[in-house]
């Protein structure tokens, strides 16, 4: 299935226009408002890890399909500093911001499918898929 | 620059977020409401989030370090509205609200802030047992 939006990733804004566009699609897909909900908020807590950690790049958001099953799909890149210890980076409590440390690991938990690819000086890739039920 | 309004109702400061906020505009309230809270030697704090769709690490990380800053300045926090499937995804996202007390409602917040004041002042000086 074709991307349905590519967003640019560089101000705090960008993060939430990210946010209505993943509800808007959620909302298309038929999900629950929960799940509407921890979509959305994975999308967010993604987004910021792009342009806080990333330096900024780009999210796409886009519907899948699998086995008759609709579901929904969010990629995000930056070409940033990376990561050298992606388990770490994973666990909660960590953070190398003055965040919580709940970004990725959170957002992890919260969708269906979650891969990372990363290492240092090569960026980050980030790809989420929620599936419905 | 965008603000969100501090409301004050004789003790208490009231905030009904009603947009969606980006990271800088949840900061921002966070430093309006405690420079605010010491202004006008507000006892209570009462944080409305029934329009808010989503909270997520960063935007708990705000309401948390209010209800903090708040305590230091001897005011009470009480977080209400908060939707079902919003408080779902706290849990799962892995995130608790430590010392921030939650209401269903501003009626219910309202008076568990006027409750928690007036326990303080019938019981003089005795400890406050209630956080």
């Amino acid at each position: 299935m074709p991307v349905r939006e590519q967003i640019e990733i560089h101000e705090q804004s960008d993060v939430v226009r990210i946010r209505h566009s993943v509800r808007t699609l959620a909302i298309e897909l038929k999900f629950s408002v929960v799940d509407q909900t921890k979509i959305v908020t994975a999308a967010s807590e993604l987004g910021r890890n792009t342009l806080v950690h990333g330096h900024g790049g780009r999210c796409s958001i886009e519907s899948v399909e699998q086995d008759g099953r609709a579901g929904i799909r969010l990629s995000f890149e930056d070409q940033g500093p990376g990561i050298a210890d992606i388990q770490l980076a994973l666990k909660d409590g960590y953070t190398s911001g003055d965040g919580m440390g709940l970004g990725l690991g959170g957002a992890k938990r919260l969708m269906s499918e979650f891969e990372i690819v990363s290492s240092p000086g090569n960026g980050t890739r980030v790809s989420v898929i929620r599936w419905k039920p | 620059m965008d603000r969100i309004p501090i409301l004050r109702m004789g003790k208490f400061l009231l905030v009904t977020i009603q947009v969606d906020m980006h990271d800088r505009l949840a900061m921002q309230l966070q430093d309006d409401l405690t420079t605010q809270i010491a202004k006008l030697q507000a006892r209570g704090v009462l944080i409305d989030i029934t329009s808010l769709e989503i909270v997520d690490s960063f935007m708990g990380r705000m309401l948390v370090n209010i209800a903090l800053m708040a305590k230091v300045l001897d005011a009470q926090t009480v977080l209400v509205g908060m939707k079902p499937a919003v408080a779902i995804t706290l849990v799962e996202l892995g995130l608790s609200l430590p010392g921030i007390r939650t209401a269903l409602n501003v009626d219910r917040g309202m008076a568990l802030l006027q409750a928690s004041l007036s326990e303080e002042t019938g019981a003089g000086e005795a400890d406050d047992a209630g956080s």
